[in-house]
């Protein structure tokens, strides 16, 4: 996709008749690629998404409707929500702060303090739940003394909050570290020459060189931070209408046999998957466009 | 070694303010999201006794969960491999309808929440879903089997082999392509021999990837799985049943095995990587 334009001319189409030389495979060759990629790719995501939503609308619109304006679908939506407006920022935040000293700086053991920051992608969402439990549940290292205080911060919403910030906690950061490292260090430097302070550089400077790639980031962190499951099914405790996230109340739903119901709530977490989608392909086609402008 | 940071950052490096500040908030998130969190694994299996340690991980349910998990990962991730590649050859090299489209939803399993992937993959291979009604009567039973683990891992893994290969093959010079061609090599030979090598460590930093994810995937799996003890069971549901039976040390046991085989697995992909990077440098 992304050399597109450039190459349009190179690659022959699949169906195209025109010669194809020396560079190109055999068309028998070329519509069988074509075709296991159609395949494989319809089997894998068009066929889901069809029957996500035929099972979604299988007993009609005013059954989909109705399952989304019960009041504990609603609460869920509305903690999801919350879960989000936390996360979000705190990593947007987290990963400017992060990218600003790593990619901006050189320093020994650089590339260990992004490998940490990395760390919680190869951690199942499972065990990023449970350690939360064994630093904030009951028998963990701060239970007594949350209980003594009357803090609850497992099977409530603070617990659903930590687990998903450690989920998604990467994200950010990683889009921006190597993009603000690509860019290099001298337009600040030549800002700060120019008699620019540090935050000023950094907002007028920095922060338009890397918005679509930071745009990016965002996007990728709220579609997780909206969707979590594993980790948020460990620390939740499941209480309808009250620490309910929508992926867990679709998970209720389906496990009480409602699945007009579970499918309604799903497509709504399905169609937020493919505004990301979309976002994200329109974020990637600006920052190609401003780096071939820049460039 | 904060100290020397500090002076490495501001007098040796650079005239760009900030180091300090951000540096010391960037490790105080560390530190405080993940680092202390995951530490906390270690002290709790340290509480158990050797002998409780190896009872709770090698208990005969437990070993089972194992090898389907790291089994149907590595199927998974195998299979993530080679359709990444033909994939990822089709949507750079060759243009056909519905190309754009099907490019930009190659990344569907990241952004679809996998709780909705996992009752979506079931209703399709349930016994009366739109292809478990086709496959059922000739005796292939995906849903509530392994093969569905399979499936489903194939499916959050889908997007890793094809975003890593896509790059490399854009930015592949096609002289290199050129210059086989006019020494006479043919194109599976120019594939195999100059291609292939090539783009080999991108596969391979996918398949880590991809298996990687298929390891520790929970939500979407449970669905499809049937989660039999010794058949179907997955490690993580394991830990969330040791955690539902208020058995927290032994939960944690296993978490702490699991992690450890698959930082084992992937620092061995790692090396790998790097050797043959090496390779195709040469």
């Amino acid at each position: 996709m992304r050399s597109n334009d450039m190459n349009r001319s190179r690659y022959p189409g699949a169906f195209s008749v025109q010669k194809a030389g020396a560079l190109a495979e055999p068309l028998a060759v070329r519509l069988l690629l074509v075709g296991c990629t159609l395949f494989f790719l319809s089997l894998f995501l068009l066929m889901p998404l069809g029957a996500l939503f035929s099972e979604a609308l299988s007993k009609g619109w005013q059954e989909y409707r109705a399952a989304l304006i019960e009041p504990d679908a609603l609460s869920a939506m509305r903690l999801t929500l919350v879960t989000a407006v936390f996360c979000v920022p705190f990593n947007l935040f987290f990963g400017i702060v992060a990218s600003w000293c790593t990619a901006k700086f050189t320093f020994p053991g650089k590339s260990l303090l992004v490998t940490l920051i990395d760390l919680p992608f190869s951690v199942s969402p499972v065990v990023s739940g449970l350690v939360y439990v064994l630093v904030f549940g009951l028998q963990g290292w701060l239970g007594p003394w949350l209980q003594a205080h009357d803090i609850k911060i497992i099977f409530a919403v603070p617990g659903i909050v930590l687990a998903t910030v450690f989920v998604t906690f990467p994200f950010v950061a990683r889009e921006l570290i190597p993009l603000m490292e690509a860019q290099g260090r001298e337009e600040e430097e030549a800002a700060l020459t120019l008699g620019a302070g540090g935050l000023q550089t950094f907002f007028r400077v920095t922060l338009p060189n890397v918005k679509w790639g930071l745009l990016y980031g965002v996007i990728l962190c709220n579609a997780r931070a909206m969707g979590e499951f594993g980790a948020v099914s460990v620390v939740s405790g499941h209480v309808r209408g009250a620490t309910n996230t929508v992926p867990l109340q679709v998970e209720i739903l389906y496990n009480e046999y409602n699945f007009v119901a579970a499918f309604a709530v799903a497509s709504l977490l399905a169609l937020l998957a493919l505004v990301s989608l979309a976002l994200k392909t329109f974020t990637e086609w600006k920052l190609r466009q401003f780096q071939k402008g820049g460039a | 070694m904060a100290r020397s940071l500090r002076k490495n950052g501001t007098a040796g490096w650079g005239t760009l303010p900030g180091f300090a500040p951000t540096m010391g908030y960037t490790l105080l998130c560390l530190v405080i999201v993940v680092l202390v969190p995951l530490s906390t694994l270690f002290f709790e299996a340290a509480t158990l006794t050797w002998d409780d340690f190896v009872g709770a991980v090698a208990a005969p349910r437990v070993l089972a969960s194992y090898r389907v998990t790291f089994g149907a990962a590595l199927l998974a991730a195998l299979t993530n491999a080679f359709s990444g590649v033909i994939v990822a050859w089709t949507l750079v090299r060759y243009r056909f309808p519905g190309r754009r489209m099907l490019d930009a939803l190659v990344d569907l399993p990241f952004a679809l929440p996998t709780a909705v992937a996992g009752i979506t993959l079931a209703g399709i291979f349930a016994s009366n879903g739109w292809l478990g009604k086709v496959l059922e009567p000739l005796g292939v039973k995906v849903a509530f089997t392994p093969v569905g683990i399979w499936l489903a891992m194939v499916f959050i893994g889908l997007p890793f082999v094809v975003r890593t290969v896509q790059p490399v093959l854009e930015e592949f010079d096609r002289e290199v392509e050129e210059a086989a061609a006019c020494l006479g090599g043919n194109r599976w030979q120019i594939f195999s021999r100059v291609v292939f090598p090539l783009m080999f460590p991108a596969v391979l930093t996918g398949f880590t990837l991809a298996f990687a994810r298929a390891v520790g995937e929970y939500g979407s799996i449970v669905f499809i799985a049937g989660n039999m003890p010794m058949v179907s069971e997955i490690t993580p549901l394991l830990i969330i049943t040791k955690l539902e039976q208020y058995d927290y040390a032994g939960a944690t046991a296993v978490a702490v095995v699991m992690l450890v085989i698959s930082f084992m697995v992937l620092l061995a992909l790692n090396l790998l990587q790097k050797w043959s990077r090496r390779y195709a440098e040469q």
